[in-house]
């Protein structure tokens, strides 16, 4: 309506985890974006660094691809560190 | 030399009360900005500066007396130490009490103020007294925030549109002359400047044009000539609006005498 | 502040703290169908959609945006979330009412900490909201037309300092009470959104009864100003659970769906239950003659509000109606010449950007501090 887009905003709470979605701005442009989620979402220092998005800019999986999307993974049981037997005795894997 | 604590309390005074008019005056804009996020980053601002004050006329009162509220409440207008700056209307300084806001005005306001303190906080930090160099510490950022609050919108409403450009140079040309008393120097200053307390005002003045004209440079803004140079605030002779922010302010407080909040 | 005087807003936090576990809880545990690979026919036929869902809200688990929804659920999502933004936005006016006459600076600060925290919750919300296909243009114009609605209680005027107390007490009270079973609703933004907001809103009813607590240990004339504040803004608070169970529209479907957790004369019993005590503290008095503990019952029993007046509010004819649309509609209009200059600026900012055969304006942004 008026020319103002939408940015998804990101925060990292702190150091040492990833940066997670926690909703969403209006705003003119990325530098404007960047400080309204400043504003709107940390408040109370929720976060040490943020990231904008603009909503147009993010490709998203279908759900109804849901199977051939994601089942590929649900096979590669591997990759999880739980498929793998450690002798008994070894410490620090 | 040292400074007398009369001096002291008389600067930390105008540095209070600065902040604190300039809170009352954001905080008119609650629920009215231009966009809900704005909202939010105004109410922002309001609270930092109401936090400095805060700070400030709680140091008043240990030096001189009283608290934080007997200051900020059962003080007239005369004894009120604010620029004329931060009383000016939101509407503007010609408007009548009661208009309503433009955010023009007030980004103009907030960016001279806050290119003001950010720098008076910086000088602040070397202050020979611990209690308002420890404030300017921690104001400092905030002022940081401010200033470039005030620089994007600035920015965005001088290029922005036709319309917008017109009324941001307005509000620029309306505020441009109560700027000037920012850096009055009187006899306060002079002392405090040779006790170390605070940097002189008319020292700051260079670095404060230097900063306000590249931001006016990007928003394709025009700096006013120098001109008339309203002032008096330091000496509590304020404009007609000062009077009613106050009446506003302190109406509750003053009907109940005595009584704890 | 009061927090030792205060078991059941601390329960009530607790509550929320339940609900963040559940959802956490929840989004580890496999959904029954669906996510399975056996899962025979593919996921586009109505049929088996229907299915999915429905197992997804069978599990107590959370529908999010992307997944198929009936028509109808994200209709009452979008009713429902708008209505509690715009609540948000149009309840920082009789609260923001005070905030440049507070009787001192530290009131002043926690007021305008409050009512920008409002503005916070409405953006939260709205951005809920947009999840599901609407944008935030459209639901504005929506509330400023009068074609959705916001919480009635907001149509009553500010009158007194106490209001405010009274405001955080028992208004934020019952939206507390109201909000908190939300928390687990079925759909994972809304119930990501309350579980945040139910979170910061526990200051709001402390400051409130503070507030209240403070006057009403203060002067007679402050105290008088503490009763008359409790006496107006009591039944109107218990209206703010909607109408009776028997007369209300949309609560059977909405439990079904996992949008509402229980009825309204449940949450406003138990609103009731938490007051009493509360008010004793205070030393305030609830305007309600017939007011008694029912053994039998286990719960207080009460007056009921005036439900017609609610009707005659949420119609447009409380005492503040045409006031709050009217300032809202200002600011909107007021503060179009801003956002244009900044769309504006970011389009000149873009085409510059363009044009000086850089790469385009990054669509990422991002600040450490």
């Amino acid at each position: 309506m008026n020319g103002w887009t939408l940015w998804e905003v990101f925060v990292r709470p702190r150091r040492g985890l990833s940066h997670t979605h926690v909703g969403s701005v209006h705003a003119p442009d990325a530098v404007i974006a960047l400080r309204n989620a400043r504003d709107v979402y940390t408040r109370r220092q929720e976060g040490v660094s943020i990231w904008v998005v603009a909503a147009t800019a993010i490709t998203a999986s279908s759900p109804d691809e849901k199977d051939a999307f994601f089942d590929p993974a649900a096979d590669k049981v591997y990759r999880h560190p739980t498929f793998y037997e450690v002798p008994e005795g070894v410490k620090h894997l | 030399m040292t400074a007398d604590v009369a001096d002291i309390a008389a600067f930390a005074l105008r540095v209070g009360d600065d902040a604190l008019i300039a809170a009352q005056r954001l905080g008119e804009w609650s629920a009215r900005a231009p966009e809900m996020e704005e909202d939010i980053a105004l109410s922002n601002i309001a609270l930092d500066q109401l936090g400095v004050a805060r700070m400030m006329l709680t140091y008043v009162g240990e030096l001189a007396s009283g608290d934080e509220d007997s200051l900020a409440f059962r003080r007239d207008d005369r004894e009120f130490r604010n620029c004329l700056l931060v009383e000016l209307p939101n509407a503007g300084p010609a408007a009548t009490s009661g208009a309503e806001g433009d955010f023009g005005i007030t980004m103009a306001k907030l960016l001279f103020l806050s290119t003001f303190q950010r720098l008076l906080h910086d000088g602040m930090v070397a202050s020979t007294d611990e209690q308002l160099s420890a404030v300017a510490a921690k104001a400092r950022k905030e002022s940081a925030y401010h200033v470039d609050h005030a620089s994007q919108w600035t920015v965005r409403l001088g290029d922005g549109t036709d319309e917008s450009h017109r009324r941001m140079q307005a509000a620029v040309d309306d505020i441009w002359p109560y700027t000037h008393e920012l850096f009055a120097v009187d006899d306060l200053s002079v002392r405090l400047d040779q006790a170390g307390v605070a940097p002189a005002p008319e020292t700051i003045r260079p670095t404060w044009l230097d900063l306000v004209d590249a931001v006016l440079a990007e928003a394709t803004l025009v700096r006013p000539a120098d001109g008339w140079a309203p002032e008096g605030g330091r000496c509590g002779r304020h404009t007609e609006h000062l009077s009613y922010l106050l009446a506003e302010m302190q109406v509750l407080h003053r009907a109940h005498p005595g009584a704890q909040w | 502040m009061y927090g030792n005087d205060f078991g059941v807003s601390e329960s009530l936090l607790d509550q929320v703290d339940e609900a963040e576990r559940a959802l956490v809880a929840a989004a580890q545990r496999r959904t029954g169908a669906g996510d399975t690979t056996d899962q025979g026919g593919s996921a586009s036929s109505g049929v088996d959609l229907q299915a999915y869902f429905d197992a997804v809200i069978g599990a107590d688990q959370k529908i999010e945006p992307r997944d198929w929804m009936p028509d109808s659920y994200r209709k009452t999502l979008i009713r429902q979330i708008a209505q509690h933004a715009h609540s948000e936005i149009i309840g920082m006016q009789p609260e923001g009412n005070w905030i440049t006459r507070a009787p001192s600076l530290k009131r002043k600060a926690i007021l305008l900490a409050k009512v920008q925290d409002e503005a916070g919750h409405g953006l939260y919300l709205y951005a809920a909201a947009e999840t599901l296909g609407i944008s935030r243009d459209e639901l504005v114009q929506m509330l400023l037309d009068g074609r959705q609605k916001y919480s009635s209680i907001f149509n009553y005027p500010t009158l007194t300092w106490a209001d405010i107390g009274a405001i955080g007490w028992l208004v934020d009270g019952a939206a507390i009470v109201n909000q908190v079973p939300l928390c687990r609703c079925s759909y994972g933004p809304y119930a990501r959104a309350m579980i945040r907001i139910c979170k910061e809103e526990s200051f709001h009813q402390r400051q409130g009864y503070e507030i209240l607590h403070t006057l009403a240990h203060g002067t007679p004339e402050q105290k008088a100003m503490a009763q008359d504040a409790v006496n107006r803004w009591w039944y109107p608070s218990l209206a703010m659970f909607g109408p009776p169970d028997v007369a209300s529209t949309h609560s059977e479907q909405s439990m079904a769906w996992g949008i509402k957790r229980f009825s309204n004369d449940d949450l406003r019993q138990r609103f009731v239950d938490m007051c009493v005590g509360q008010a004793e503290v205070l030393t305030l008095t609830l305007p309600d003659e017939a007011l008694r503990w029912n053994e039998e019952r286990g719960h207080h029993d009460y007056t009921q509000p005036d439900y017609d007046e609610l009707m005659r509010v949420i119609k447009g004819d409380g005492p503040c109606n045409r006031q709050r649309t009217a300032h809202r509609r200002r600011a909107q209009s007021e503060g179009a010449w801003v956002r244009e200059a900044a769309a504006a600026y970011a389009a000149k900012a873009q085409a510059r950007a363009t044009q000086d055969e850089q790469t385009p304006e990054d669509a990422v942004a991002g600040v450490s501090t």
